[in-house]
């Protein structure tokens, strides 16, 4: 019998008071006896319509199924089949706009809670099963080399490897992950798990090496060179945007990028670390999307008595994950939408002492297809700040187009890439993730790797008959 | 792992070491730079390449211990290991076409990063006033090397205990009142030098290139640290330059901006001696 319930299993989280100022996980997670009362909501439906909105193809029926028998193991497995990354998808993947948009139950009540399900898996199966060592797959004598160590790229090596690729990874920073590692707060997705899940990469065979800046210390042509033969460029995200603004240069403008960055990757939150981050006593951060919140929510954790989230749209508009805006929301995050920044005020030594916004109001929809806002005449008003983080994208990175001779980029700067199979312009090299598409999901970056891996296997198949 | 191959101290603050590093010995040119990391708690901290050696596969750094983390690179030795060394970083230095004399202008530690620009200039055959100024006779540095990869090498004290008595930028002034020619000025040192310099060779319309040295973290146009403003436009010191025009550099601003963890700086509790700084 299916749980009829209308609404989703409640999830334990933390104080919304206590967690705004500590950086410990927001959401507990499912226990066993939960996972298998919300899993039984599932009807199981013939045509599958949750599978439809899933950039991996997770089959999520199927795990669902395993998961009310309590068989959380065979469930994982069931998973990790499709996806290289569970316990991080099944925490930072917008499930409201995908798999749980289609949910049948979600037609009348709430739909089937798949993402917390999803992560239930790969959390109890970390924790409970004693890792039975991988079976390393059969090499198969050829190599590919891919291009940054986020997202697109380690689904990308992962799919290859369980093929039997000899796959080595190339990534800038010291430590592996992309933005999984510099962007996304430890309170939404602790270091620790991605760690756990690229150490089963490295398990399956994976080469990774840090400190490797592709385009830079080895070239694309020379990575082809020296014997890959095909290469994916999952480069990421790259110079963060400014508005152009009066007052950008002042101390105490941060991009988005350098403020995560420095707390999650570099831990400036932390006492015994040595980069420094500004303790700021009231933070503006501009923009609507999860970077936005991630920011506005770090800002809190570090001391912070106001923070304000800055939206020239309405919240129905607001890019970022519902969950993040709820639980922005409940930690005491101001929310100023309808509302743009003009201009950042200095004090006399140059530090951000305040912000001049205006009010917005929506009017026609633009190319994006949402509501373009409109500044009202007279509106602008101060605000009170001494920190402003500009969390409004990022343009892609420039050092492997343009040191990449015959790499085709559209006027953005994204790669171009055939959409079906991730081929850029250039013979064996195929890309996906941010480099391509400009700042977007986890998810989609994975999809893409995982696009890549299968058709980078059949350009291998094919050459060497 | 890096390991660092040779240790000189040049004086009681500035120190030169040679590190492993063959990939990067292997591309680097004159102009950019490295990030490190000391160890697993240390910051991202760049810094300009002095030298490198393909043979031996190893880059040369030269740098001032000013805050925690240099002094942690300092208190290395030889045969230790540096956790994570990434580069190279930047745009190597383009010079104007058909130059035939510059003037290299270098100021304190600075001198390190002047000195391969001079070098390379001098081994393509162009005329180089190569000035360094130090503060006192007893902080000048490499002053052998400086000399052979310059054709007319100028030291200048502030305290007039060594060489000529004055700043680089009266130096530089009296070369070109006294009829030097230059087709280029390359100015590397603490901003308000670079700045100075820049201000001397204005009137005359001769193009300064500055090395910039802004705040950074991951060095590969991802953060956004190193913005500075260049002919009123944002430019990232990390993927755009290092190097700039220096008379369409905000000096001010990149002054202000470097200065952002002054304070934080100041009542840091150093981890290596357990003194505050």
């Amino acid at each position: 019998m299916p749980n009829m319930s209308p609404n989703k299993t409640p999830v334990t989280e933390q104080d919304p008071k206590v967690r705004a100022r500590n950086f410990k996980e927001v959401t507990l997670g499912y226990t066993p006896e939960q996972a298998m009362l919300e899993a039984s909501r599932c009807l199981n439906c013939k045509n599958r319509p949750c599978t439809t909105g899933c950039p991996v193809g997770v089959k999520i029926p199927d795990f669902i199924a395993k998961v009310v028998e309590g068989r959380f193991e065979e469930a994982y497995a069931v998973i990790k089949s499709t996806n290289s990354l569970p316990a991080v998808t099944g925490r930072v993947c917008p499930q409201e706009r995908q798999c749980e948009s289609k949910c049948v139950r979600g037609v009348k009540g709430e739909p089937v809670a798949i993402g917390r399900l999803e992560r239930f898996c790969a959390d109890y199966v970390r924790e409970n099963c004693s890792s039975a060592s991988i079976e390393k797959p059969v090499l198969n004598g050829h190599k590919v080399a891919v291009v940054g160590a986020g997202p697109s790229g380690l689904t990308c090596a992962g799919d290859l490897a369980k093929l039997g690729y000899d796959v080595s990874v190339f990534e800038a920073f010291h430590t592996a992950g992309g933005v999984l590692m510099y962007g996304i707060p430890e309170f939404r997705l602790p270091k620790a798990i991605v760690s756990h899940e690229i150490d089963g990469l490295k398990e399956l065979g994976v080469d990774i090496e840090t400190n490797m800046v592709i385009g830079k210390v080895l070239s694309i042509d020379e990575l082809l060179e020296r014997g890959y033969e095909a290469i994916f460029v999952g480069s990421g995200a790259g110079l963060p945007r400014f508005m152009g603004i009066e007052g950008e240069g002042l101390v105490g403008v941060y991009s988005a990028n350098e403020y995560l960055t420095r707390i999650n990757l570099m831990k400036a939150y932390l006492d015994d670390y040595d980069t420094p981050i500004k303790r700021s006593r009231s933070v503006a951060v501009c923009g609507g999307g999860n970077v936005a919140m991630d920011a506005a929510r770090s800002a809190m954790r570090l001391g912070a008595e106001h923070v304000y989230i800055i939206y020239r749209r309405s919240l129905d508009e607001m890019p970022a994950r519902k969950e993040e805006v709820h639980h922005a929301m409940e930690e005491g995050i101001e929310f100023l939408v309808l509302n743009n920044p003009v201009k950042i005020d200095g004090d006399e030594n140059g530090n951000v002492c305040g912000m001049t916004c205006i009010k917005m109001e929506l009017g026609e929809p633009d190319e994006s297809g949402r509501r373009s806002p409109v500044a009202v005449e007279g509106s602008e008003y101060e605000l009170d700040v001494d920190t402003v983080i500009m969390a409004i994208g990022t343009s892609p990175n420039p050092l492997i187009r343009s040191t990449t001779p015959g790499l085709e980029a559209n006027k953005r700067g994204c790669l171009v890439v055939d959409e079906e199979s991730m081929r850029t312009s250039k013979d064996a090299v195929y890309a996906g993730g941010d480099a391509v598409t400009g700042a977007a999901t986890v998810i989609l970056a994975m999809g893409a790797g995982k696009k890549a891996a299968a058709h980078i296997d059949e350009y291998i198949k094919h050459k060497n008959n | 792992m890096f390991r660092i191959a040779q240790k000189r101290i040049l004086n009681d603050q500035v120190i030169l070491m040679k590190i492993e590093a063959p990939y990067i010995a292997a591309k680097v040119d004159a102009g950019q730079f490295i990030i490190y990391r000391v160890d697993e708690r240390g910051e991202r901290v760049p810094l300009t390449v002095a030298d490198s050696d393909k043979v031996n596969g190893t880059i040369t750094i030269i740098f001032q211990t000013v805050g925690g983390s240099t002094q942690k690179l300092a208190a290395l030795n030889e045969g230790d290991y540096i956790l994570d060394v990434v580069g190279p970083l930047g745009v190597a230095t383009e010079y104007e076409k058909d130059i035939k004399r510059v003037a290299v202008v270098g100021g304190g530690v600075g001198c390190a990063i002047a000195y391969p620009q001079s070098k390379k200039l001098h081994n393509m055959g162009v005329y180089v006033d190569l000035i360094a100024g130090f503060r006192s006779k007893d902080i000048v540095i490499i002053e052998d090397e400086m000399k052979e990869a310059s054709d007319a090498l100028h030291i200048c004290t502030d305290d007039g205990s060594y060489g000529y008595h004055g700043f680089v930028t009266n130096k530089l002034q009296e070369l070109i009142d006294g009829g030097a020619k230059y087709d280029e000025v390359i100015a590397i040192g603490p901003v308000p030098m670079m700045k100075f310099v820049c201000k001397v060779t204005e009137p005359y319309g001769i193009k300064t290139l500055v090395s910039l040295n802004p705040i950074m973290v991951d060095g590969t146009g991802m953060c956004g640290g190193c913005r500075v403003t260049v002919d009123g436009k944002i430019k990232y010191a990390c993927v755009d330059g290092p190097d700039f025009d220096g008379h369409k550099v905000d000096f001010d601003e990149l002054m202000r901006r470097n200065g952002t963890y002054r304070n934080q700086e100041k009542s840091h509790v150093c981890n290596l001696t357990g003194e505050v700084r």
